[in-house]
């Protein structure tokens, strides 16, 4: 079966992603229900919401690492699910993801995991990729820990070398899993600032996956709220704090009950401690 | 009698289907891509030799010993009958034929088997399959088949290594400890060892083990839950059902070989 050109030259008035009417779930259980999102280029768009809302569900489908049970995923235009192998492998060289650790090849150094896409995919020779290596180093400010193994660098430091590993295909997509999961304050206001800077230097759209209100609103171009598979909002960041949606207020104010409640179901207390009648 | 519903059958029925399905499918992937592999020569290389250099040591030490109690073994029979010098034909034929592949390749599925499913599953586990596959790197081509061809050219040698240093353990115990001639243990074992019939027979079985061994190994830690405890039931599930399948495609093999 052939493919539909997706290295055709870019067309700039169809959205680099379009999601329409899908849904998608693992066996019996429905992650996402009839889901509609465009993600337009240039713009970085953030993906919040509660856990088990769909997030990380939503890149998996962009990168066709999971069908939608209905409904079609759109990159540059093309229904991923049209795709044969080559073709999507020709569609994922011009996506990068950060994943939530960075999936960085433990016995690989800094400098060869970054170059791996490079070697992979490329004819260049060695003098070529080391260039183009340290550049991407150079980028996320890892320049000078190119000998070192992802085991002797901190969890943000090695999220930063995933990224210059992702984006050294130079793609039009980066995708981003929770980027500022478990990073100190300084390590996420980098990480943040690179987000920012990576798009606006390299024209790329950014999707990024994330649960922190902050640093999320200062890079975000729009914001799409995830709850029980559905989107219940989406707007600028502004939009969102203005929102009078019960749980994105709760949200984005940090409360602990609301909507989503803090405990989870269970039998009364007074049921569970025996108090007044029998108990299981 | 839960397990007698026609539904859990049927469940039951059809996942272990689907795990046959998807076990065919992965070898032939693997066999077909048997020249782009060895394409890149390097990585098969690089394979080799951490499948089968770093069991070196156990598969000689092993083999060594094999070789003295085989000797031991053997002088004691053939004494009986006054044909003790023929023990070094019994210590060869012995290893080239059945011990030299079979206990290799029982070592190979607890040595190289094992580390073979935990990196997998590891990676696995660490999401590293899954960014290549997101780099438009299929894992399959680029992880499991340098491995699976690794482990298939290393285990012939490896056997070999095991049968040479197995006929020295019986030269050290027959000739140096219990004083048989040498002349009569080394000329007995070269005209009785047939280069096709025995040292043939026992590079087909090696091959066809390295197939199976590698095989499991690589299956087990890409089908594995990513999670420690599916790491570690995965390990186990190689030495045991790679232990099984040598023994019985052995048995298989000889009645075959036997036949012939």
């Amino acid at each position: 079966m052939s493919s539909p050109p997706v290295d055709s030259p870019v067309v700039s008035s169809v959205p680099l992603i379009e999601l329409r009417n899908v849904t998608c779930g693992y066996g019996d259980r429905v992650i996402l229900e009839n889901v509609n999102l465009t993600v337009p280029r240039g713009k970085v768009v953030a993906l919040m919401g509660t856990s088990g809302g769909g997030k990380t569900t939503v890149l998996r489908l962009i990168g066709r690492l999971l069908a939608p049970i209905s409904g079609q995923v759109l990159f540059d235009g093309v229904d991923l699910a049209t795709l044969d192998t080559d073709g999507l492998y020709a569609a994922r060289r011009r996506m990068g993801m950060l994943f939530q650790f960075g999936a960085l090849f433990t016995d690989l150094s800094v400098f060869d995991n970054v170059a791996y896409p490079l070697r992979e995919h490329t004819s260049l020779d060695d003098s070529m990729i080391r260039d183009l290596v340290l550049m991407k180093l150079n980028a996320v400010g890892l320049r000078g820990a190119r000998d070192l193994l992802p085991s002797q660098v901190s969890g943000g430091m090695a999220r930063r070398v995933a990224l210059a590993r992702a984006i050294a295909l130079d793609p039009e997509l980066i995708m981003y899993d929770e980027p500022f999961a478990g990073l100190d304050p300084i390590s996420m206001s980098v990480a943040a600032t690179l987000i920012r800077d990576l798009n606006h230097a390299l024209g790329v759209t950014s999707i990024v996956v994330s649960h922190d209100v902050d640093e999320t609103f200062l890079i975000a171009d729009q914001v799409v709220f995830l709850a029980n598979g559905r989107i219940i909002a989406q707007g600028t960041p502004d939009d969102m704090r203005r929102s009078e949606d019960p749980l994105v207020q709760q949200f984005v104010g940090g409360q602990p009950d609301g909507p989503v409640r803090f405990h989870y179901p269970a039998v009364p207390l007074a049921e569970d401690f025996r108090m007044g009648g029998a108990a299981r | 009698m839960n397990w007698l519903r026609p539904a859990v059958v049927g469940l039951a029925v059809r996942s272990k289907l689907a795990g046959i399905g998807e076990a065919t499918r992965l070898f032939f992937q693997l066999i077909a891509l048997a020249g782009a592999t060895f394409g890149r020569l390097r990585l098969v290389v690089d394979q080799m030799f951490f499948i089968g250099n770093r069991s070196l040591s156990i598969i000689s030490v092993s083999g060594l010993f094999v070789g003295f109690v085989l000797a031991l073994q053997g002088y004691y029979t053939l004494q009986r009958y006054g044909s003790a010098e023929a023990v070094g034909l019994l210590v060869a034929l012995s290893l080239v034929r059945e011990l030299g592949p079979v206990v290799t390749a029982l070592l190979f599925a607890g040595r190289a088997g094992t580390s073979l499913t935990a990196e997998i599953g590891l990676m696995k586990a660490g999401e590293q399959l899954v960014a290549m596959e997101m780099m438009a790197v299929d894992p399959v081509k680029r992880v499991l088949a340098p491995r699976f061809w690794g482990g298939i050219v290393a285990m012939p040698l490896l056997a070999a290594v095991f049968s040479a240093v197995g006929i020295l353990g019986g030269w050290l115990v027959a000739v140096v400890m219990i004083g048989i001639d040498a002349g009569s243990f080394w000329s007995q074992m070269q005209g009785g060892v047939d280069v096709w019939a025995d040292v043939g027979n026992g590079i087909v079985k090696s091959v066809v083990f390295g197939f199976t061994v590698t095989f499991i190994a690589l299956l087990q830690g890409f089908g594995c839950k990513p999670t420690p405890e599916g790491v570690a039931q995965a390990t186990t599930r190689t030495v045991v059902m790679a232990s099984l399948s040598v023994l019985a495609l052995d048995f298989v093999l000889t009645a075959m070989m036997f036949s012939i």
